[in-house]
């Protein structure tokens, strides 16, 4: 049988067996993503329609900036974060490097750009739509921003869901500052990176097929519950 | 009586990229009526609604209301050509004017559901906005502004691009508004509907107001050359 045969039919073992390791492992994955997603949107997205609103000396230069963000190597995020959270390290004393908590903070790090690059791009569009109305109505700075972000929302979930599919799926940072620790730290792409790397390619395989179903559910579950897709709606 | 007028306008004008849109204009606007704007196309028509409402910056002049700024951006309202809806439901777009002056969703919604029947979207008021027709949404967009109950209403061409039945509904609201004291200032191409609604008439020539005068002697006889050659429907620069 053919290694992506075999991955499949890992995938379908470890599934329908719940494997209390896996299912530990995706708890653990789950729950790093969705936290740091939870706060990535709650820093991004006001940003995103502050950026949009407001007029101030160096705006150009910061959305620039933040698109450029979008591509920051996770490595190097991991990184920055490891020197910070080390013993030595300014924030060393908090004890957070090798936690859940400390691969949180990379990964807002990583997915605080990236949302609110592409909430940017949909809120500057909706500004342009409502600027002269919003005006007219002599809205405060902060109804504007609140009326964007309500109006805004299925656009703003889109972003938020680009940012937990690059959390969900990375690897990098949170190896670096997790330590892939056993029943500690290890998530799905770090249990896949340490089977690859042991050479058990079907079992990495079958996490990976693991990994890529609970992305692909966690978005039709907010997608269905936000009922994006349903007509006459927004 | 308004607390809000009279407005006076000193020296007003209004550039873009070197361009004067509108002005020098010196005018007073008091008391009750409704004054429409008329002028050709590119004659300043929507600059000089936008300016005495304050959406467009003055480069030069001044603007002062018999009231502070503040209260009297709150008193007035402006409709746009282009309706532009929240997106939201119809009775969502009505509620939105009166949450922004403090009242709480429970005060709001019986004004709201009031307008909406007023307006005969009663039907659609939990639909979205979005999927109005043009006069619908023209109909939502003129409640939406008329709802926190303006002392000054400023209307850009509102019935461009509808149809007679959706024309006529709008003007029953407009004079049903001016009834009860509202100042409106509107601008139109349409000669028929500025026979029937004008108290006065602004006529726009050139981002200057050309002639300012009552509505019967402007449609009897123009006092210049350039406002007779426009009702007649001559092209001029």
């Amino acid at each position: 049988m053919s290694e992506i045969g075999e991955g499949f039919l890992h995938a379908f073992r470890l599934i329908v067996g719940l494997d209390p390791e896996l299912v530990e492992i995706a708890l653990r994955s789950l729950f790093v993503t969705l936290t740091a997603l939870l706060i990535a949107s709650v820093i991004a997205l006001p940003m995103a329609a502050l950026l949009a609103v407001r007029r101030f000396p160096f705006r150009r230069v910061t959305i620039a900036t933040l698109n450029a963000l979008m591509g920051l190597p996770p490595v190097v995020v991991g990184l920055l974060v490891y020197i910070l959270l080390s013993r030595g390290g300014p924030l060393g004393v908090l004890g957070l490097l090798f936690t859940p908590a400390g691969m949180i903070i990379a990964q807002v790090i990583i997915i605080v750009p990236l949302v609110a690059s592409i909430a940017h791009q949909s809120l500057r569009d909706l500004w342009a739509e409502y600027h002269d109305l919003l005006i007219s109505m002599n809205t405060t700075q902060g109804q504007r921003i609140a009326t964007l972000l309500w109006d805004g929302r299925r656009a703003l979930l889109t972003a938020s869901l680009a940012g937990f599919g690059r959390g969900i799926g990375e690897v990098g940072a949170i190896m670096i500052v997790g330590g892939n620790i056993d029943h500690v730290t290890r998530v799905l792409t770090t249990a896949i990176a340490l089977e690859t790397g042991k050479g058990n390619l079907a079992l990495a395989l079958g996490l990976g097929f693991v990994l890529i179903a609970l992305a692909i559910s966690v978005n039709l579950a907010i997608h269905w519950l936000s009922r994006t897709e349903r007509g006459g709606r927004w | 009586m308004s607390v809000l007028l009279p407005l006076e306008v000193r020296g007003a004008m209004v550039r873009h990229r070197g361009k004067v849109l509108i002005g020098p204009v010196d005018l007073t606007l008091a008391g009750d009526g409704l004054s429409i704007v008329i002028g050709p196309n590119g004659a300043g028509k929507t600059s000089l609604l936008k300016m005495l409402h304050g959406i467009q910056r003055l480069s030069r002049g001044e603007l002062s209301w018999a009231c502070g700024l503040e209260e009297a951006r709150r008193r007035q309202a402006f409709v746009f050509q282009t309706p532009v809806m929240l997106r939201r439901t119809v009775l969502e777009n009505l509620i939105y004017p009166l949450r922004i002056a403090g009242m709480t969703r429970a005060q709001a919604r019986p004004p709201a559901h009031d307008w909406c029947a007023r307006i005969g979207l009663e039907a659609a008021a939990t639909r979205p906005a979005t999927m109005l027709s043009g006069g619908e949404r023209q109909k939502l967009a003129l409640a939406r502004a008329l709802i926190a109950g303006p002392d000054l209403l400023f209307l850009d061409e509102p019935c461009a691009s509808l149809d007679g039945r959706a024309t006529r509904e709008i003007e029953a609201i407009l004079l049903a508004a001016a009834a009860k004291g509202t100042r409106i200032v509107m601008s139109t191409h349409d000669m028929g509907q500025a026979r029937r609604l004008a108290d006065e008439v602004l006529f726009i020539l050139n981002g200057q107001v050309h002639e300012r005068v009552g509505a019967e002697g402007f449609f009897a006889g123009p006092g210049t050359a350039e406002a007779r050659a426009f009702l007649k429907g001559d092209i001029i620069d």
